[in-house]
């Protein structure tokens, strides 16, 4: 799970362009839209595409995506309990 | 008819344009046959939140404008006309790269959203808070005059009286290795690449972005007035100086009255006729000034000619490193600038103190 969430954060950093953050600024539970790191609609649809491309999960629900992107931690919990790949 | 006059100017190109007077640091490049940007602090003019998605033309295009606006001490803009050859090229190429390395599928927003034309436009005009009239000339090599044109049509209607215009263009990789194949740029490992006397085929290219504020009114701090600027597709060699001449007569001119003539040699052997006709005979009176020695070539270098004008109508200093020939007028009133691009897209834009 450790290395999931370290995973995460690069793909996060890299994928959105965060070029004034590190893996080591993102805390596990740091929320990632809103106060916390910031990210808007358009990184959201971004995350969609990770999850879909790198561990075979597609979000049917968009509803689901407001829990799931809550921070590193939810989104490593719920690609451990869904990935095909 | 009210006039035009150019009151701010930015420049971010291959050289170091910002942050200096004129040119004094410039330095010629025989080395490379693609010439880089030399990038400004571009956090001091774009937040990191908003640069993260933005390509280099993007960036390089919001922070001329901004230098031009603040140059021109402007806050209010009434219309932002861009032109730009290839657009936001880089974002082009990777959303075009993820469509085939995914097989169609996985297809991320961010490079599709900035890989239009009309993303710099778009994203001065955010940034600035202008809701006035946008838009974007696609036109090659007289992208930027087009721009030019619409502009000072509309200040001449009265339909705006401050209007950001700019020419911008980007390198991108792809592109770039596709462009040699063609032959439209040096091929490598040529060097020394030159552009006056060259011997061989294709330019040396490079990338920039320049953006002025035309207004219609003369103020402390004007460059010069865009008496005109005219466009023609296709022109044969020995139908250049007769569209010059034809040009300036409609202006009230001759060539005598042209106080330096800027070229757009950029080493091209197959089209260098084109200029170095005019700079032995009609105008080896005159001052004549090149330019893609520093800028390289590219849809929009010619804004870069057009903001070296205006720096010397304003400075009244011609510096050494662009001078074609060693012939000096006691003052420089008019410069004329002519352009063209492969035998093509034929631009000539006349500026008066």
């Amino acid at each position: 799970m450790e290395e999931l969430k370290e995973e995460l954060k690069n793909k996060i950093i890299t994928t959105l362009n965060l070029e004034d953050i590190a893996v080591e600024d993102i805390a596990d539970n740091d929320a990632l839209f809103g106060d916390g790191l910031g990210l808007d609609s358009i990184d959201a649809l971004e995350l969609i595409v990770i999850l879909d491309k790198d561990y075979g999960i597609k979000l049917v629900d968009p509803k689901e995506g407001k829990s799931i992107f809550q921070s590193i931690e939810t989104m490593a919990a719920y690609i451990s309990a869904n990935r095909t790949k | 008819m009210k006039k035009t006059y150019i009151n701010g100017v930015g420049c971010i190109s291959t050289q170091k344009t910002f942050d200096t007077v004129f040119l004094e640091e410039a330095v010629v490049n025989h080395d490379q046959n693609v010439l880089a940007i030399v990038a400004p602090a571009y956090k001091e003019y774009i937040s990191p939140a908003a640069s993260r998605r933005m390509a280099k033309g993007v960036k390089n295009g919001i922070v001329a404008s901004a230098l031009a606006m603040k140059d021109a001490n402007v806050e209010n803009l009434d219309a932002i006309i861009t032109g730009t050859g290839l657009g936001c090229i880089e974002d082009s190429e990777k959303f075009l790269k993820s469509i085939l390395d995914n097989k169609e599928e996985f297809l991320t927003p961010t490079s599709f959203i900035q890989s239009t034309h009309n993303t710099v436009g778009a994203q001065i005009a955010l940034l600035q808070q202008c809701k006035g009239y946008n838009f974007t000339y696609v036109n090659g090599a007289v992208s930027f005059e087009s721009a030019l044109l619409d502009a000072k049509m509309q200040i001449e209607e009265d339909e705006a009286n401050s209007i950001l215009v700019g020419g911008v263009d980007e390198n991108g990789d792809y592109t770039t290795a596709l462009f040699k194949l063609n032959g439209r740029i040096k091929a490598d490992n040529t060097a020394p690449y030159t552009i006056l006397n060259s011997k061989t085929s294709g330019a040396v290219y490079g990338e920039g972005a320049s953006f002025f504020v035309l207004e219609n009114e003369r103020k402390e701090n004007t460059y010069a007035e865009l008496l005109d600027v005219a466009i023609v597709n296709t022109l044969k060699e020995n139908e250049i100086e007769a569209e010059i001449k034809s040009f300036l007569k409609s202006n009230n001119l001759e060539i005598s009255d042209i106080d330096a003539l800027v070229l757009g040699f950029d080493g091209n052997v197959s089209f260098e006729n084109y200029y170095a006709t005019l700079a032995e005979n009609a105008f080896d009176q005159t001052p004549v000034l090149y330019y893609k020695h520093l800028s390289g070539e590219y849809d929009t270098a010619s804004a870069f000619a057009f903001w070296m004008a205006s720096k010397i109508l304003k400075t009244q200093e011609i510096p050494e490193i662009i001078k074609v020939n060693s012939v000096v007028k006691p003052a420089y009133k008019t410069i004329l600038l002519y352009n063209q691009l492969n035998g093509k897209n034929h631009s000539f834009t006349l500026l008066s103190k």
